[in-house]
């Protein structure tokens, strides 16, 4: 495919508002998990971004407000991403930048704490409880196209964890096809009791912080996030972040809604279909950043997988012990760190974890490494057996 | 856009339950009758699995599997885009009202077939496919953003898939907030190229304009779900007629579906 730049991009999660603030904690090995706030009757971690209950939305989008859009609103804050997606429409109008974004469950909070409202005698909702602009999937692509004026097409991918990888593919198509000649990519989620105890009702959530790729690793710690990037032909762009988008690749596992492919069929063809895409041998890959996320059958269908596509050779690590599973934000999350990875030379360990699986085949990094990086391949994947894996590289 | 073409056709609502009598009642050679719809048993799934899944699983593998059936396509070498607004609304509002409990208990199987995703999940498995998929969401403009990305796959990645795009009602209380009349289903196998079987091309443009209403009974079906703002678009297919129809898309915009039937 021919490669798209990424222009500016932006990241918020437990690890840090912004670019900055999550790479020093990447270096420093600063996780941002924490015995959970949130639900305190939950016996786990999660990353929780602070301070969403004092940063409402408010003016001509408060309609919008909710727990998952003011995540939006921090996200779209750092980095100077607003100004320079203002910077995009002034040149190529409102209309024609396009939003894609990925979320699994938007602003559902909203509903989760109407429901502990209801009136006892007819059971309705709060007369104040919005539905279309909250916890409808769309409100996110609504609140985010109306912060940036954007007019252009937009939807949103909700296909679990693998939903703000799958962005980057349909924004890819809609460009090529002429549709817009920008996209604003991304995804959001929010901590919310629909996840919190639907992931504890599969005993798939971990009790201590996340150690992916352990031989012990016991599940998930559940993370929100907001991550957006801005996505430009190169022969329109006027500068860029020095990363582009080089390919993509998306699976289905065919297999179980709930649990991956033991042998990882799905991630395997997810991966080699982004090589394909970006048209790539593995061993051009300088660093995986890894779906890893700490359930005993992900880590171990992904590292059979790797091993599958990329041999033992390739350094590999997991980043959910900075930031948890951020579910529909993970795909931009560590699409976010994997560009980092390539604009700073640096490859982050497996943070929380002290040993390696032995029965695993993979070089997963357990001390960070300064090494230049050209190219990366991040995976994500996701409930109903979504794979998707992302390459990006110096531009 | 270069045109994508249409192989086959699912559907299911209150008075179209199948292609064969929906292209009836479109071409008005039947009288619309909605009445209470069967329960859904779609027999490609399996009994176990059946039982576990909800009226939304089970509406989007009856559509895709009578589309697939009618292009006479290989359902494990498609690729698929699934579209919603609201996803499943019953596990929704189950699992809020579980979670606003002093002791909240949310069921595993409830909790992964919540995600918009499930009924592209169970699809794959059903037919063993391991094609790309993707679920998308638009509220009203659901079926519009599902027919672009359809466009969007066949013209750059795909030669072939499998569109579906279903809704169910919200229980109370939401179903106040969001209420839907009915439920509604529809499923078509899209191909980049024209061959025997096909039925129509199919070319999208964004624009403005009103969007294409039907008339009523037919009317009150596409006002009341999401998913049923494909009703326009159908009643062309089903009249083997050329033209064009605009469903609603965003900001008060329309796509225009311009049909050109394949004789």
């Amino acid at each position: 495919m021919s490669p798209l730049l990424i222009t500016a991009f932006t990241t918020v999660s437990a690890a840090g508002r912004g670019n900055a603030a999550l790479f020093e904690a990447l270096v420093q090995g600063r996780s941002g998990l924490a015995p959970c706030r949130f639900e305190p009757r939950l016996q786990t971690y999660t990353g929780e971004v602070g301070g969403l209950e004092a940063y409402p939305v408010t003016g001509a989008l408060a309609a919008y407000d909710c727990r998952n859009n003011r995540l939006a609103r921090l996200g779209l804050e750092q980095d100077g991403f607003m100004s320079r997606v203002e910077q995009a429409r002034a040149r190529y109008g409102a209309g024609r930048i396009a939003v894609v974004l990925g979320t699994s469950t938007a602003g559902i909070q909203e509903t989760e704490m109407a429901y502990r409202r209801r009136d006892p005698a007819t059971g309705a909702l709060p007369a104040d409880y919005r539905y279309e602009t909250t916890h409808n999937f769309f409100a996110l692509a609504g609140y985010v196209r109306g912060a940036l004026g954007l007019e252009g097409p937009a939807e949103v991918v909700s296909t679990a964890c693998s939903s703000s990888a799958k962005v980057f593919a349909s924004a890819w198509r809609m460009m090529h096809l002429g549709l817009c000649d920008a996209a604003v990519v991304g995804g959001v989620d929010s901590l919310c009791l629909n996840t919190l105890y639907g992931f504890s009702s599969l005993e798939l959530v971990s009790p201590e912080p996340c150690r992916p790729g352990a031989p012990d690793r016991t599940g998930i710690s559940i993370g929100e996030a907001a991550g957006f990037a801005l996505l430009e032909r190169p022969e329109r762009a006027e500068d860029h972040t020095g990363v582009a988008l080089l390919g993509y690749g998306e699976s289905s596992d065919a297999y179980h809604m709930a649990t991956p492919h033991p042998e990882g069929t799905g991630a395997i063809l997810s991966m080699q279909r982004a090589l394909d895409c970006a048209g790539i041998a593995p061993e051009q890959v300088d660093y995986i950043n890894l779906h890893g996320t700490a359930t005993q059958t992900n880590d171990a269908m992904e590292d059979k997988a790797t091993v599958t596509v990329f041999g033992s050779g390739t350094p590999c690590s997991s980043t959910k012990g900075w930031t948890g599973h951020t579910l529909g934000a993970a795909g931009i999350t560590e699409a976010v760190i994997s560009a980092l990875c390539i604009q700073k030379g640096f490859m982050p360990r497996t943070l929380n974890t002290g040993e390696v699986d032995p029965a695993f085949g993979s070089r997963v990094l357990l001390e960070a490494r300064e090494a230049p990086v050209a190219c990366v391949l991040s995976n994500s994947f996701g409930f109903g057996g979504s794979n998707c894996s992302l390459v990006l590289g110096r531009a | 856009m270069e045109p994508v073409f249409v192989q086959g056709i699912g559907v299911f609502a209150p008075g179209l339950l199948g292609w064969e009598q929906a292209r009836a009642v479109l071409r008005g050679e039947a009288a619309y009758a909605p009445g209470e719809c069967p329960k859904l048993a779609p027999r490609l799934l399996p009994p176990a699995v059946r039982r576990r899944c909800g009226e939304y699983i089970r509406l989007a593998v009856e559509v895709a599997g009578e589309a697939v059936g009618h292009a006479g396509a290989d359902a494990s070498a498609l690729a698929s885009v699934f579209a919603t607004a609201e996803s499943d609304g019953k596990i929704v509002h189950t699992i809020c009202e579980a979670v606003a409990q002093a002791e909240p208990m949310v069921s595993p199987t409830l909790f992964h077939n919540s995600v918009a995703n499930a009924p592209a999940g169970y699809w794959c498995v059903a037919v063993n496919s391991r094609q790309p998929s993707t679920t998308v969401a638009g509220y009203d403009a659901s079926v519009a953003a599902g027919l672009l990305e359809s466009a969007a796959q066949l013209l750059t990645d795909t030669e072939t898939l499998l569109l579906v795009a279903n809704d169910v009602p919200f229980p109370e209380p939401l179903h106040s907030v969001r209420p839907m009349g009915t439920s509604f289903g529809v499923a078509m196998v899209l191909s980049r190229r024209r061959d025997g079987r096909s039925l129509a091309g199919l070319r999208l443009e964004t624009g403005t304009g009103e969007e294409t209403a039907m008339d009523e009974p037919l009317e009150s079906l596409r006002r009341g779900n999401p998913s049923a703002r494909v009703l326009p678009l159908l009643s062309l297919l089903a009249r083997e007629q050329q033209g064009a129809v605009r469903l609603p898309y965003l900001d008060g915009g329309t796509l225009t579906a311009m049909v050109e039937p394949c004789p």
